[in-house]
């Protein structure tokens, strides 16, 4: 069977394993033992599933595989930020950066290689879509990460739209958060959007994760410039969704705002988003612009970040401001992989 | 890119569908709402199915709504709709979306069937001040040629990338662009397609001096 392309386990619920290990005539049981084996243990390949008869395990080897694999690459930052690489298919790459911070550490992952929403500011749009990342292929960037004993949180906030994908990310938190699975709380995770209403109300129907919602203006006319979802999801719609539901104590909603100099930096920003977010539990994310080639665009001064956020502080809209981390490692998300990507 | 909105979907009997080139197809069903040329509608075959998008390519006082899509032969939907006959039944939103015309001078940008929502802009009566520029890959692929040439003239530039086609640019839109030595500042880009084709053309254009605050996209999610 040399040359045969297998499935992948990983990424698989039990009910999915389960199904195998029938069309198998393998045992019940065996299937929570091979989910054990891909979410709770280290191994590579399924020889390693030393619990399972010999005759099963061959079984399985004739068309499945494990289906992990380790980055391809990594670059490391004076500060620590590490951005890993790893191979989706051919001259596909995704990327996941690694970002400890004192007690923390966030994985911030990829759930689309490239991506067709073509926001004015992202490199990774650059690239064009060229696929979905399975939730096996997700979780991978989690479970082959050098420093996964060390995660204390993951964003999806690396290449893709998530809810573009939505599916494969309900899958992959569903194994991160399942008792069988990694038994994370659902309340580390935080899934990032650009507004696709349709798929963010059943991520929040579907999972218990945290929201984040990519806002960079608060004028329809200014974001639709910055970003073409602003078309067909505009953003009273979006936060019209928002705010029907119910977020509970722990869950969190928060904005993800990139401040441009002299485009949507000004105290009429403030005052509008102010008015926008007017009563909702929520925070703004403040995030300073990593310049891309060729782009129009140019990041607010330190200076007009703070005054910003002191501006929206005061409005009581709690604002942090995100630390830019990696700058030396190509921190802006896709320019890594496009450098890969088109490497001769 | 699968949508629910805005509201309930309506069932509505379909008039005709008509392939007008290969792979393309026209779909029409009886208008029942008020639109915006440039908007888009969510089409499905059930009540049940996720809907998808598509633009509206007829005019705002047009009888029927018309609808152009290319047959993905791996899509779900696209198929089924290209075997659809007078009679059948689809479900369908009212329009929305705000990708919507100017009154002023634009420059309209389509790659394939992103010509669409600029044959509703054209055809809701939006012609003083425009030019359209359509990539296709085959003589066949400029969908309503025949209404734009009419009355565009020169302002109808249609850019044929696997043939050399007597009154068509040989090449891409974005080849035809970099051949022009200028850009209207003063005018708005109205692009339609797929992301690549959005991403490349806006780049091209802001490398050319047009300023991304005078540039629209509408891709094909």
């Amino acid at each position: 069977m040399d040359g045969l392309i297998k499935e992948k386990l990983f990424g698989r619920t039990p009910e999915e394993v389960a199904e195998i290990c029938r069309s198998l005539e393998m045992p019940k049981y065996a299937a929570g033992q091979i989910v054990d084996w891909l979410y709770k243990k280290n191994i590579l390949s399924i020889d390693g599933m030393t619990n399972l008869a010999g005759k099963y395990r061959e079984a399985l080897k004739e068309n499945y595989e494990i289906g992990l694999y380790p980055p391809s690459k990594v670059e490391e930052s004076v500060d620590g930020t590490k951005k890993y690489l790893y191979q989706s298919g051919i001259k596909k790459f995704v990327e996941a950066a690694y970002i400890p911070d004192g007690e923390r550490a966030t994985l911030c992952v990829s759930s689309q290689v490239g991506c067709k929403m073509g926001c004015l500011f992202c490199m990774t749009g650059k690239q064009g879509f060229q696929g979905n990342l399975t939730a096996g292929e997700i979780l991978n960037q989690i479970h082959s990460l050098p420093e996964r004993e060390k995660l204390t949180s993951v964003v999806y906030m690396g290449m893709g739209e998530p809810f573009d994908n939505l599916e494969n990310v309900l899958r992959s938190i569903e194994i991160l958060t399942a008792e069988w699975g990694y038994g994370w709380s659902p309340r580390r995770i935080t899934v990032s959007t650009i507004g696709i209403i349709p798929a963010m109300q059943a991520f929040l129907e579907r999972s218990e994760a945290n929201l984040a919602v990519s806002l960079h203006s608060p004028f329809e006319e200014e974001r639709r410039m910055l970003m073409p979802v602003e078309q067909v999801y505009p953003l009273p719609e979006v936060l019209k969704t928002i705010r029907t539901w119910d977020f509970g104590r722990q869950r969190r909603i928060s904005f993800e705002y990139i401040l441009f100099k002299n485009l949507n930096d000004t105290p009429r920003h403030v005052k509008e988003l102010a008015r926008l977010l007017n009563g909702l539990r929520c925070r703004i994310n403040l995030i300073r612009f990593h310049p891309i080639p060729d782009t129009p665009l140019e990041g607010s001064d330190d200076q007009a970040v703070q005054a910003f956020k002191d501006a929206l502080n005061k409005k009581d809209i709690l604002t942090t401001v995100r630390a830019s981390r990696g700058e030396d490692i190509w921190a802006a998300c896709g320019l890594l992989s496009t450098k890969e990507m088109t490497k001769k | 890119m699968q949508n629910k909105l805005p509201g309930d979907l309506k069932r509505v009997r379909v008039e005709s569908v008509r392939e007008i080139a290969e792979n393309a197809y026209v779909l029409e069903y009886k208008r029942f709402f008020e639109f915006e040329a440039g908007q888009i509608i969510s089409i499905s075959l059930s009540a049940e199915e996720p809907p998808r998008m598509y633009s509206i390519a007829s005019g705002e006082k047009d009888e029927n709504i018309q609808v152009l899509f290319n047959v993905v032969s791996e899509g779900k939907l696209t198929p089924a709709l290209s075997g659809l006959k007078k009679g059948d039944f689809i479900w369908t939103s009212p329009g929305f979306g705000k990708f919507t015309g100017t009154s002023g001078k634009a420059c309209w940008i389509a790659q394939g069937t992103g010509i669409a929502p600029f044959a509703s802009m054209f055809r809701s009566g939006q012609r003083v001040g425009k030019t359209l520029i359509h990539g296709g890959r085959y003589p066949d692929s400029f969908y309503y040629a025949d209404e734009f040439e009419l009355v565009l003239k020169e302002n109808y530039i249609r850019c044929c990338s696997r043939e050399i086609v007597p009154g068509t640019f040989h090449g891409r839109v974005t080849d035809y662009l970099n051949s022009l030595d200028s850009l209207s500042a003063d005018s708005l880009y109205y692009l339609c397609g797929s992301s690549e084709m959005v991403v490349e053309t806006r780049d091209l254009l802001i490398k050319k001096g047009v300023s991304f605050t005078r540039i629209v996209g509408e891709i094909y999610f």
